[in-house]
């Protein structure tokens, strides 16, 4: 009886997990979607808990104390890391619980293996064999992905918060791929000799390393493609432990995760113009640095400053302006003083709107979760599309903190790492200022020629103090 | 080859499962709006973390006296745990700010 229960509790799982996601494509819907597929998450682990039986011995789990306990603590953690984060550093925290799920799949395949290994010792009947080694290939599988996906999410985490620097060296792609093969190799040489156990430990350390070098040299604008694509990893682990324990609800959630994980990563990847190739081999630090010194000779020019009141006042009289927010508003926290902005502008009836770069800020709609912290509407956010569109229409363009999404080398310049990326065509308006700390290049890690068109005045200084005393300098006039 | 056909005959339900799961993730996904990206990566990430039923059933089977399996096998149900809630909250934290304003 207790079988037909959990086979109803995945069914549920699984439909949960497919409508869930597809509710999180409509904003409308969005929120109910996670909800559902938590609560159907929720019925499919109680359900193993409580109604699992061991195919082979027929007996219920046990070990319930270490099961809750892991559950209890896990539980609470993973609450108050969630609950308390900033918003600028939502994405580091995905990464973070990304990072978990590898280890924890990297984890079941240990074991796994050593109780596999112990039973083909016990039970040396050479019929056995040929299933066993399906076995063995899965929880080789597992591993690797897993592992890679737990190592990598750790770096880009780091990375993402600063504590971790781009590093990269002569060769080290090479060096990743050589890595990686033998990391196949020593996974087929133990899945045609299961008995050399110490094999598994020196494929978990090579992937592991694999995972570390293969994020260690991208650059901080492709950290969210790298976490989109591990995300996507972690989902195919998943799945390797529902083939092994021929768990239908682990198969069908990882599976549905990795096939939209790779989609969104592709995506992303066409907005950036890179292919994914060129992502996962990490050639992006090399290309930049060609990058870096093809342009510093020709974009050197003159930029002009403008002044807080004369921005001000640009701002009161003009008819529409638009606001490009990029990292640096995250940075800075000024999602507020930005809406607070808008306020103003809009009561001195000036039509504010704000233009939204698809790979603006870290992560794909990071700009739009931080704008909507800051309760400013929906309708009043453009894609990319959209925006250029209007930006004819524009009479002032106020950048803040957004660089290579601006950048006309994408354009115009077939040696920047950054050609052929679609860009925001702010250009088109009457007038453009820029808000950033100082003229240092952006993520990518190249100039831009933007700053130093005539159209162009730059306001220096922190995105938020900036935002503020605009506000204050506004109402005062 | 006779292994790799047998290995296919042996699975194909769970074959099946997988190629059609495949297309269903890459449908479901095609028309979700720009904006919903990070959500989106968020509440995946918290459904991958359906992992933690492997680590329920690892930890579950594991004998009174193989501390290694038990220690792993905690470990991996805290991590499993931390990846499931946290993606969850994680999510609806940040859907908790797209609601329609009137």
């Amino acid at each position: 009886m207790s079988q037909y229960l959990l086979t109803i509790c995945y069914l549920i799982g699984s439909i949960t997990f497919i409508l869930g996601l597809k509710m999180l494509s409509n904003p409308a819907s969005a929120r109910k979607g996670n909800l559902l597929a938590a609560a159907g998450m929720s019925i499919a682990i109680f359900g193993t808990i409580f109604l699992y039986k061991d195919i082979e011995t027929g007996e219920y789990l046990h070990n319930y104390t270490w099961i809750f306990g892991g559950l209890l603590i896990g539980a609470i953690i993973g609450t108050l890391a969630a609950k308390k984060v900033k918003m600028t550093a939502m994405p580091e925290m995905v990464s973070l619980f990304n990072g978990m799920g590898g280890a924890c799949a990297a984890l079941i395949s240990l074991v796994e293996f050593n109780h596999l290994s112990k039973e083909m010792l016990s039970n040396p009947n050479p019929l056995f064999i040929p299933h066993e080694q399906t076995k063995v290939l899965i929880i080789v599988i597992g591993l690797i992905i897993g592992s890679v996906s737990f190592a990598g999410s750790m770096i880009a985490w780091g990375k993402l918060n600063g504590k971790v620097k781009d590093m990269s060296f002569t060769g080290q792609n090479i060096l990743n791929l050589l890595m990686l093969a033998a990391a196949i190799g020593c996974a087929t040489f133990l899945v045609m000799h299961p008995e050399q156990s110490m094999l598994l430990y020196v494929i978990l350390a090579l992937s592991l390393i694999y995972g570390i070098f293969f994020v260690m040299p991208i650059g901080g604008a492709d950290m969210p493609v790298v976490i989109s694509l591990l995300n996507s990893f972690t989902g195919v682990a998943a799945a390797c432990g529902g083939f092994l324990y021929d768990n239908k609800v682990m198969l069908t959630g990882g599976i549905l995760v990795g096939a939209a994980g790779t989609l969104l990563t592709i995506l992303m990847c066409k907005a950036m113009n890179r292919s994914l190739k060129n992502v996962l081999i990490g050639s992006f630090g090399g290309g930049a640095k060609a990058g870096v010194a093809g342009s510093l000779g020709g974009a050197q020019g003159h930029h002009k400053e403008i002044s807080l009141s004369d921005t001000a006042m640009v701002m009161t009289y003009a008819n529409k302006v638009m606001i490009v927010p990029g990292y640096g508003l995250a940075v800075a926290q000024a999602q507020h003083a930005c809406h607070e902005l808008e306020k103003i502008l809009t009561e001195k009836g000036v039509e504010v709107k704000y233009a939204i770069h698809p790979v603006a800020g870290r992560m794909p709609g990071h700009m739009n979760v931080l704008l909507a912290e800051a309760d400013v509407s929906y309708d009043h956010l453009l894609e990319m599309e959209q925006a250029n569109d209007e930006f004819a229409t524009t009479d002032v363009v106020f950048i803040l903190g957004a660089n290579d999404v601006v950048n006309p080398a994408a354009k115009s310049d077939p040696a920047s790492p950054i050609y052929g990326m679609p860009i925001l065509n702010v250009e088109l308006a009457k007038t453009v200022i820029v808000n950033k700390r100082s003229m240092k290049p952006g993520y990518a890690g190249i100039e831009n020629d933007l700053f130093f068109r005539p159209k162009t005045s730059m306001l220096f200084g922190d995105a938020k103090k900036v935002l503020q005393d605009l506000c204050t300098e506004i109402k005062n006039s | 080859m006779e292994q790799a056909l047998h290995f296919i005959q042996e699975n194909q339900q769970i074959i099946y499962t997988v190629i059609l799961m495949i297309f269903v993730g890459i449908e479901i996904i095609e028309k979700v709006p720009s904006v919903l990206h990070t959500p989106l990566m968020s509440g995946a990430n918290a459904i991958h973390g359906v992992v933690i039923i492997g680590a329920i059933i690892v930890m579950g089977k594991a004998e009174q006296d193989n501390y290694l399996a038990l220690a792993l096998g905690f470990l991996a149900v805290l991590l499993g745990t931390l990846n499931v809630v946290g993606g969850f909250v994680v999510t609806d934290r940040m859907l908790e700010m797209f609601k329609k304003k009137k």
